[in-house]
């Protein structure tokens, strides 16, 4: 089987898998909103990776932008109207806005430096919403408002009282999102990160202005982690200030590398091991961080490539 | 009006003067040779035409325009493309991959996210005349990183080609390597400066190379201009001897 069919062949079995998840969660223990994490944190993963695999810059704080969004929606839904698209559209928008200012602000460092200061900003957002009370519900997060059904024009599309609908339209933007990421890093300007994170000197002497393209990078990336902070706010219709601390920023890398970072899928496989191993072992100990740090060294150390840089390993 | 023109550029490293009022023109279709003994300034000169440092004095004109504070992208849009001493590509994507991007940035894709399939086949076209003008095309699908130096050291030529430069500067092209593939790599160099009319300026430790393919030679020795001439009038000037040649023969 020639390389690009049997990516065509995984690509389909991904696909099905995803369509038919909420229908065979519940018979392998699961449930629907398990189902919803996965992919909501596979796109966080994602996004992250989009950077850290594919322009090879480490983000350690994107959970400020997933966060960003989340309060952003669940404060529309609160305060100013009970639209789930305004509140999607504002959230999203409040996080890549957030990135683009912090990004334009660190885009000259590298490496560890980069990674220190994005966890800085990051727990500077993380801060604000843990104090402000009034505003933020403080650490007893955001409640008292949820996801409201939406009026599509020829019928409402009921998220709010099944699971299951949400977990569709959940799909239906993951779909979307990845469907444009890939598409970008097929592009000439994915080229040219996968150019940056290849070799930044060559990179910046082929005539790419490096720090611009990482920003844009940058942005774009935040702008998917904003969307998964939205739709993991409506799934729990809640958000408290864990969803913009650094240890969930460093989960998402966690993600990522678990399942492959040079990989496109990677980081969603990764979310679903990383989702996964939470609620299963959760429900026997309260260290499931430990299994989960006990299964990251292992790959680390063994397999840099991650769960699917084995299986592509196996197979070649 | 000369391809490139260096007036007075000075450089200081703290106390370190690396490069001491320095002026050199280089004119259009001219393939220029830099050499000097180690630590003679050469990479630091090669470094301060291609925007890798700002001057402490003096000025670099491309074309008859100012660039001394140009940045190194734009001096590349301006037309300037250049190789290092030490390879640098890009070591995890196959040489067609290497070659696919400074391809799409002459063409001016630098931000476009998406092709369409008529200039996506334009691309490829060009890509692939660069592999067969480079000796590549048989290694075209492999990782840059697992080919020999030599076809490393060509692949990073044809991408500062590929960027369809008026002005290219080559560093050491053939530092660490046999003599057959040294030859290949001046026949190339000869190939491209007959070709393409591209203006040249190389740095270069091996004398066969430079007095063949030269058409004037700078000499540089601790940070000035010792000499410059035709290889005939180099090898023949004595200053050089003294410093350079004389040592070692």
């Amino acid at each position: 089987m020639s390389e690009r069919n049997s990516k065509l062949v995984w690509n389909v079995i991904l696909w099905i898998v995803l369509l038919t998840m909420p229908y065979w969660m519940n018979a392998v223990g699961g449930y629907t909103g398990l189902a919803t994490r996965v992919l909501v944190l596979g796109l966080a993963a994602m996004s992250v990776n989009f950077l850290l695999g594919f322009t090879g810059v480490l983000s350690f704080g994107h959970a400020a932008y997933f966060g960003l969004g989340a309060y952003g929606v669940g404060m529309i839904l609160k305060y100013i109207a009970p639209s789930t698209p305004l509140g999607i559209l504002v959230g999203v928008l409040v996080g890549t806005l957030g990135a683009a200012v912090v990004g334009a602000l660190i885009v000259k460092l590298r490496g560890i430096y980069f990674a220190m200061v994005t966890i800085a900003f990051g727990q500077m957002f993380y801060f604000i919403a843990f104090r402000w009370n009034t505003v933020t519900g403080g650490d007893d997060g955001l409640n008292g408002w949820r996801r409201m059904p939406i009026d599509l024009g020829l019928g409402k599309l009921d998220i709010a009282s099944s699971g299951q609908i949400y977990y569709y339209m959940v799909l239906a933007l993951f779909a979307v999102s990845v469907g444009i990421m890939a598409l970008i890093l097929r592009s000439p300007f994915g080229r040219t990160l996968l150019a940056i994170r290849e070799n930044e000197r060559r990179a910046r002497f082929l005539g790419i202005p490096v720090e611009r393209h990482i920003w844009i990078a940058f942005i774009i990336s935040a702008a998917f982690a904003s969307l998964a902070g939205v739709l993991y706010a409506l799934l729990n219709n809640f958000v408290d200030p864990r969803s913009l601390h650094w240890t969930l920023s460093g989960n998402f890398v966690i993600m990522a590398v678990v399942g492959g970072m040079r990989s496109f899928w990677g980081p969603l496989i990764g979310a679903a091991i990383f989702v996964v191993l939470q609620d299963y072992v959760s429900s026997y100990t309260q260290n499931w961080m430990f299994f989960i740090g006990i299964f990251f060294v292992l790959i680390v150390l063994f397999f840099p490539r991650g769960v699917l840089g084995i299986i592509r390993r196996r197979q070649s | 009006m000369s391809m490139l023109e260096v007036k007075s550029v000075t450089q200081k490293f703290g106390s370190l003067v690396a490069v001491n009022n320095v002026s050199m023109a280089v004119e259009k279709g001219e393939l220029r040779a830099l050499i000097g003994p180690n630590g003679a300034g050469k990479t630091t000169f090669f470094n301060l035409i291609s925007g890798f440092f700002r001057p402490t004095a003096g000025h670099i004109l491309l074309e008859g325009k100012d660039i001394t504070l140009t940045k190194p992208h734009e001096r590349v849009a301006m037309g300037m493309a250049r190789t290092f001493q030490v390879t640098e590509i890009f070591p995890e994507l196959t040489v067609r991959q290497n070659l696919r991007t400074p391809v799409e940035l002459a063409m001016g894709w630098r931000l476009r996210p998406w092709v369409s399939s008529a200039d996506d086949a334009r691309a490829r076209a060009r890509v692939q005349e660069l592999l067969e003008l480079g000796g590549l095309a048989a290694n075209a699908d492999r990782l840059t990183g697992e080919l020999s130096h030599g076809d490393q050291r060509a692949t990073e030529i044809m991408m500062a080609l590929a960027l369809q430069p008026r002005l290219l500067l080559l560093d050491e092209p053939t530092a660490g390597m046999g003599s057959r593939e040294t030859y290949s790599t001046a026949m190339l160099i000869r190939r491209l400066h007959r070709e393409q009319e591209l203006t040249i300026v190389l740095v270069e430790h091996d004398m066969r190379v430079i007095f063949n393919l030269a058409d004037r030679i700078t000499v540089l020795a601790e940070g000035q201009v010792l000499d410059e001439g035709t290889p005939d009038d180099i090898a023949a000037s004595e200053p050089v001897q003294m410093a350079y040649l004389g040592k070692a023969a």
